[in-house]
C-alpha cells in the first residue's frame, strides 16, 4: 500500500488555491517551523461569504494536501459555514491520512479557523 | 529510475545472487546435518565465515553471523554490558549520532541502572579521541563509536580511539554498517574490539549481518536454542544469505579503489551543483566522508515533500525530515551537527552507488534545484525569509 491515499497525492502534486491574496480581509497562521508545519490562509470575505480563499504551507506532503483540501471546501462558503468545518472531515474528503498524519488536517482546521477569526476581530475594530 | 537511496538498501550484486541461488537450489542441507549435503552447507557456511574473516584482518572463528546489523550491535553492547557489570563497572561511553540499533540498546541499559555517557560531535560530526579519553572512567565497560555516519557520511577517526580504549583498556565496539565494503577496515590495525556488519549495505541480501569479536571478549545469547554459531546465536544458519553476503563483499572489496575513486568524483560534482542553491548547506565532513555519500539542508522547505517530488522525477532518495520518520523531531544526528530544527527538517539525503552516470548527476542536480524553488515558491516561512521578517540560517 502506498503511504498516501491517491487522492492525497493529487492535491500533494497539484495544490488547488496556492498562493496569497494581497486584500485579504482574514489571515490566520498556524504551526511552527520547528514542529516543521507551517499553514498560513489567506481569506478575501465579501457579505459573509468566502469570496477567495489562498494558502501558503511549509510542510510534509499530507500538510500540503489538507491544506489544499481544506481551501477547496470553504471556497463560495458563507462564514458561518465554514466555521463548521472539521479536521475529521478534510481527512474524509482526502480519503484518509496516516495516523501519524492527521495532526496535518488539525492544523488545516486551525489554520481556517484562525483566519476567520482575525477576519472577525477585524470586523470588530471596524465597528 | 535513479536509485539514490544506498545507505538504506543496496541492490545484490550479480555475483550475490548467483551464489545464493546455488545455494538454495543445490546445496539446501542443514549445516547442522551429519550426512553428505549437510556437511556440504556446513563447508559453504564455513568458507564464508573464513572470506569475511580475511577481507577485516580477522580470524574465522571471530566471526559471528546474525540477522543484519541491529541484531549485531544489540548483541554486542549487551555482551560488553554484562561482562562489565559482573566486574562492578556500569559506564558506557557512545555518541549522540549512533544508530538507534546502538541508541536504544543504551536506553534500555540505563533502565537497567547503566550510566551512558554520549559524546557531542563538532559541526562536522566528529567526535574526538580526546573527548573519548576525557570520557573513559575506572568503570568504563564499553566505548562504542561508529566507523562512519549512516545520515551525514562523516567517517570517524576510528583507529585513533581504538588505540586509547586499547590503552586504557576499555573493550572497544564498532558499529562499521556503512563502512565495509565501501572504505578500508581492518578490525587489527584500527585496534577494534567487536565490529557490526550488514550484507544488505554492500549489495549482500538483506536479513544478513555478522559480528566481529576478537578473541578473548566475552558474549551472551539473545537467542537460546541450538548450538548453532558455536552456542552463541542458535537457529539454523541462513546459508544462502550468509554466502551472498560473502561473494557480496569480496566483489565489494576487490573493487573498493575503483568504486571509492567513481563515487567521490560523482559525489564531489552533486556537491558543488547542489551548493549552487541558495541558502543551502553541505552536512558531514566535506573530505572525511563515505564516498557515496551527500546530504543537504535547504533552509524554507520541508523534506518529506522534497523526497516525494523527487520520486515523481525518477529519483529515490531520502531525508532526516520528522515527517519521514513519524515522529515530531527531525534527525538526532542533523540536531547534534547544530543544524536547528527549523533547518534540519529541510535535509536530503543522497547515497549512490556504482551504477550512477554523469547524465544521472546533472539530472538529480537540475531536478533538485527545480523542486526547492517550487516549494519555496509557496512556502511561508521562506516568504519571511525573503521579505526580512525572519533572519537566513544557513
Amino acid at each position: 500500500m502506498a503511504l498516501y491515499s491517491d487522492k492525497v497525492m493529487d492535491h500533494f502534486r497539484n495544490p488547488r488555491n496556492v498562493g496569497v491574496i494581497e486584500d485579504a480581509n482574514g489571515i490566520g497562521e498556524v504551526g511552527n517551523a520547528k514542529c516543521g508545519d507551517i499553514m498560513k490562509m489567506y481569506l478575501k470575505i465579501e457579505n459573509d461569504v468566502i469570496e477567495d480563499v489562498k494558502f501558503e504551507t511549509f510542510g510534509c506532503g499530507s500538510a500540503i494536501a489538507s491544506s489544499s483540501m481544506a481551501t477547496e471546501m470553504i471556497k463560495g462558503k458563507p462564514v458561518s459555514e465554514a466555521m463548521q468545518l472539521t479536521n475529521k472531515a478534510v481527512a474524509e474528503a482526502l480519503d484518509g491520512l496516516p495516523d501519524y498524519k492527521m495532526h496535518c488536517s488539525v492544523l488545516a482546521e486551525e489554520a481556517i479557523k484562525s483566519a476567520l477569526d482575525d477576519y472577525e476581530k477585524r470586523r470588530q475594530e471596524e465597528k | 529510475m535513479i536509485y539514490a537511496d544506498n545507505a538504506a538498501t543496496t541492490k545484490m550484486s550479480e555475483t550475490a545472487v548467483k551464489a545464493m541461488l546455488e545455494v538454495i537450489n543445490d546445496n539446501y542441507g542443514n549445516p547442522s546435518s551429519l550426512y553428505s549435503i549437510g556437511q556440504k552447507a556446513k563447508e559453504a557456511l564455513e568458507e564464508a565465515r573464513a572470506d569475511i574473516a580475511g577481507v577485516i584482518g580477522a580470524k574465522p572463528a571471530e566471526i559471528l553471523f546474525t540477522s543484519g546489523g541491529s541484531e549485531a550491535d544489540n548483541q554486542a553492547i549487551i555482551s560488553a554490558a554484562k561482562t562489565g557489570e559482573a566486574a562492578g563497572k556500569r559506564h558506557i561511553i557512545s555518541t549522540k549520532i549512533e544508530h538507534h540499533a546502538v541508541l536504544h540498546t543504551l536506553k534500555k541499559l540505563e533502565k537497567e541502572g547503566f550510566e551512558v555517557t554520549l559524546l557531542e560531535v563538532n559541526g562536522d560530526g566528529l567526535v574526538t579521541p580526546e573527548a573519548v579519553r576525557d570520557a573513559i572512567r575506572e568503570d568504563t565497560c564499553l566505548v562504542s563509536v561508529m566507523y562512519a555516519n549512516n545520515e551525514i557520511g562523516t567517517i570517524e577517526p576510528i583507529r585513533e580511539i581504538g588505540a586509547i580504549c586499547r590503552e586504557k583498556k576499555v573493550p572497544f565496539h564498532v558499529d562499521a554498517v556503512q563502512a565495509i565494503g565501501h572504505i578500508p577496515v581492518n578490525v587489527e590495525e584500527d585496534n577494534i574490539d567487536m565490529l557490526s556488519s550488514s550484507a544488505h549495505k554492500f549489495h549482500g541480501p538483506k536479513g544478513v549481518g555478522f559480528l566481529y569479536v576478537k578473541k578473548g571478549i566475552r558474549l551472551f545469547n539473545l537467542i537460546e536454542g541450538g548450538a548453532q554459531e558455536k552456542g552463541k546465536r542458535a537457529g539454523t544458519e541462513n546459508v544462502p544469505g550468509i554466502v551472498a553476503a560473502a561473494a557480496a563483499l569480496k566483489e565489494a572489496v576487490a573493487n573498493m579503489d575503483k568504486n571509492a575513486a567513481y563515487l567521490t568524483e560523482k559525489r564531489e560534482k552533486l556537491i558543488a551543483g547542489l551548493k549552487e542553491i541558495s541558502h543551502s548547506a553541505l552536512n558531514g565532513h566535506p573530505v572525511k566522508r563515505l564516498p557515496g555519500n551527500v546530504n543537504f539542508c535547504f533552509e524554507g522547505i520541508e523534506g518529506e515533500s522534497l523526497l516525494l517530488l523527487l520520486d515523481d522525477k525518477g529519483i529515490q532518495a531520502s531525508s532526516g525530515s520528522a515527517c519521514t520518520s513519524g515522529s515530531l523531531d527531525p534527525s538526532h544526528v542533523l540536531l547534534a551537527i547544530g543544524r536547528v530544527h527549523d533547518v534540519a527538517h529541510g535535509s536530503l539525503r543522497l547515497s549512490i552507488a556504482e551504477d550512477i552516470t554523469d547524465a544521472d548527476v546533472d539530472y538529480i542536480i537540475k531536478s533538485v534545484k527545480e523542486v526547492v524553488e517550487y516549494l519555496r515558491g509557496f512556502s511561508p516561512v521562506w516568504r519571511d525569509l525573503v521579505a526580512g521578517k525572519s533572519q537566513f540560517i544557513l
